[in-house]
């Protein structure tokens, strides 16, 4: 009798001791997330209400509701589309295959399907562009502004052309990157599309300046002890800055990278509209340009997702700092 | 004089500020002999450090210079290595490579990867730290750091080990077993030192001479005093030693008699330390320096604080 109580009584205690865990958790989640959701709801309904008040010569303004119902829309025109794609390549392997069994010698073409880019194709590509203009401008921009930080004259030969040009608008420089890049990158077989150049390149002019600015703070306020250490030891210059300089600069080198790639991914919406390359800004432009009544909504989707994706753009790169960074300790926001 | 070990002839620097340059020191004068243990002792801002930092090579005097075995330093290098108040390690290696850093980059060519390896943990055992050689920095108390700030600088094995108030940021129990350390180490290996402090009997209980210097601007050595304590040296034993108690005296009656401090006008400093700011209600008299120990350290505390003032004012 006991042996069958005894289990039983211990099970009760183990499923008490889980409810109050539970219950911890649950207030945990309920304290992260409820404010945020309240924040949400409430931004939802002011939305709502002043959507309601306003009419466009394209309808209303649309709401959450009408945002929904476009953004559902535009994932079911994405899987229409692959849909066709994927038809299109089965048509086209049928009737090659028809070819090959008739005479095995034929000559068997085999076409892309040239099918309307979907919105998702078009974030897919703007993300493409931001991370080649990114990368080309930190490529430049850190060992710029390492070299500014580590030595006063290098920094007063470059400080006023990077404060004239860092204030310059992206759609300043557009067409003369437009000009520039058709002069010059005439290749017969080009790698990239001409539009696609114009708008990493823009990226990549105003990606440059936070970074370079942000890393040479960074490698001017190293701890005057550490550079003397560096000193008594007479480290080679490459040493210092691998062992020392960089260490040191990595969290103002990502605070640069940061806020550049925010530019960046801001700057590339603008120049996708105006260099018409495939993209996020062309999807809003083209959207406007075609002024149908679910236009508006359209675009307060590509404005939510851009938004949303640039949110998740600066979570990533601090995900890649917390990996880099030697201090696991600090709180990094 | 010429068969001094270490020279530090006629050495005087000016530091140049916005309307007339500042002398700091002036003709300073002291031969040094190989395996001697100099105190540099005197009050805030008479320019300790910057006598420090002129033999490291880290400023240049602009009078005089640094003569060591007969040929003159004025760059920084490894054969005078400094350990600096704030250990200065640095916080992204774990220990063992803070001082393998230094160790490779001087015995990289003479010694093999496991005598280097041999050689860093001799080191870090001499300080008694071989136990956390895997730790950051971060990661040990302010002792253990200042230990390993020792031990990377002994694994250079340095000409001359300059020491730039090396406990002055420690705690007074801590302080007294890294001077026990200290002595211990000094004892095995005969080094060449000079090392700044702020504590009286720190200077007495370790050097071989104590140099006191005078008040700035223009500061200079004011007297010399000979240490002839018998090594090995026990700090229970001399507390009540009657000559220990008079060479105290000496150093105290040049600090607060012929030496007074002066007034403390430059406390701006204090918060870039990182020490507590002193308050001005406990800057010390002279009636109680002489009866224990305490005393002093208030003084170090406003010591860090304006010495820090005056270098940020230097640079």
């Amino acid at each position: 009798m006991t042996e069958t109580i005894a289990p039983f009584r211990n099970e009760q205690r183990e499923t008490k001791f889980s409810s109050v865990q539970f219950q911890q958790i649950f207030r945990q989640v309920f304290k992260t997330i409820s404010l945020p959701l309240a924040g949400i709801a409430i931004f939802l309904i002011l939305w709502q209400s002043v959507a309601n008040n306003i009419v466009t010569s394209l309808g209303q303004f649309p709401g959450p509701e009408q945002v929904w119902e476009q953004s559902k829309n535009l994932v079911a025109e994405h899987q229409r589309e692959r849909e066709k794609e994927k038809k299109f390549y089965e048509r086209q392997d049928e009737r090659n295959a028809k070819k090959l069994a008739k005479n095995p010698d034929a000559k068997i073409k085999i076409r892309t399907y040239t099918g309307k880019a979907t919105f998702f194709d078009q974030i897919l590509t703007s993300l493409y562009t931001v991370a080649f203009g990114f990368f080309a401008a930190s490529i430049i921009a850190i060992p710029l502004g390492i070299a500014c930080g580590l030595s006063e004259k290098i920094y007063q030969s470059t400080n006023p052309i990077i404060q004239t040009f860092k204030p310059v608008s992206p759609l300043a420089w557009l067409p003369l990157v437009t000009m520039v890049v058709s002069a010059l990158y005439t290749s017969e077989d080009p790698l990239f599309e001409k539009a696609f150049l114009t708008s990493a390149f823009t990226v990549t002019l105003c990606c440059l300046w936070p970074t370079v600015i942000n890393t040479t703070v960074g490698v001017t306020s190293i701890d005057r002890d550490l550079v003397n250490v560096s000193r008594v030891l007479q480290l080679p210059s490459l040493v210092h800055v691998q062992k020392i300089v960089i260490p040191s600069a990595i969290p103002m080198i990502f605070t640069g990278l940061r806020l550049s790639l925010a530019t960046g991914w801001m700057v590339l919406i603008a120049a996708e509209m105006l260099a018409q390359n495939p993209g996020l800004g062309k999807f809003i432009w083209d959207e406007f340009q075609n002024g149908s009544s679910n236009s508006l909504g359209r675009i307060m989707v590509a404005v939510l997702a851009i938004g949303f994706i640039g949110f998740l753009l600066d979570r990533l790169m601090l995900a890649i700092q917390k990996r880099i960074s030697w201090d696991k300790q600090a709180i990094l926001r | 004089m010429n068969d001094s070990y270490l020279l530090i002839s006629q050495v005087g620097i000016e530091f140049e500020t916005d309307d007339e340059p500042f002398r700091a020191l002036q003709n300073i004068n002291l031969p040094i002999q190989k395996g001697e243990f100099i105190s540099l002792i005197g009050h805030s801002g008479c320019g300790k450090s910057t006598v420090l930092n002129i033999v490291a090579g880290l400023y240049q005097a602009t009078e005089g210079g640094i003569i060591l075995e007969g040929k003159e330093v004025d760059k920084p290098g490894p054969d005078r290595a400094v350990v600096f108040q704030n250990h200065a390690l640095l916080p992204w290696l774990t220990v063992y490579e803070n001082v393998e850093l230094a160790v490779k980059r001087i015995f990289k060519k003479t010694k093999t990867k496991a005598e280097m390896h041999d050689w860093i943990i001799h080191n870090l055992s001499l300080v008694h730290m071989d136990h956390a050689m895997h730790k950051l920095p971060g990661e040990i108390s302010g002792g253990m750091k200042q230990r390993v700030g020792i031990a990377r600088c002994l694994a250079m094995e340095p000409k001359v080990l300059l020491m730039d108030e090396p406990f002055g940021a420690l705690d007074a129990l801590t302080r007294a077993h890294l001077q026990d350390s200290l002595m211990e180490i000094q004892s095995q290996l005969g080094n060449t030192v000079i090392m700044i402090t702020h504590d009286v009997d720190e200077a007495v209980l370790l050097s071989d001479r104590i140099v006191m210097m005078t008040n700035g601007p223009a500061a200079t050595i004011g007297e010399v005093l000979d240490v002839k304590l018998a090594r090995p040296r026990d700090r229970l034993a001399l507390a009540e030693d009657p000559e220990f108690i008079h060479y105290r005296q000496q150093v105290l009656q040049f600090l607060y008699e012929k030496q007074k401090n002066p007034a403390a006008t430059d406390d701006s400093g204090a918060s870039d330390t990182g020490e507590p700011p002193e308050s001005s209600t406990s800057v010390t008299t002279e009636e109680n320096e002489s009866d224990s120990s305490s005393p002093t350290d208030v003084v170090s505390l406003k010591e860090v604080a304006t010495q820090e003032g005056k270098k940020t004012a230097a640079a």
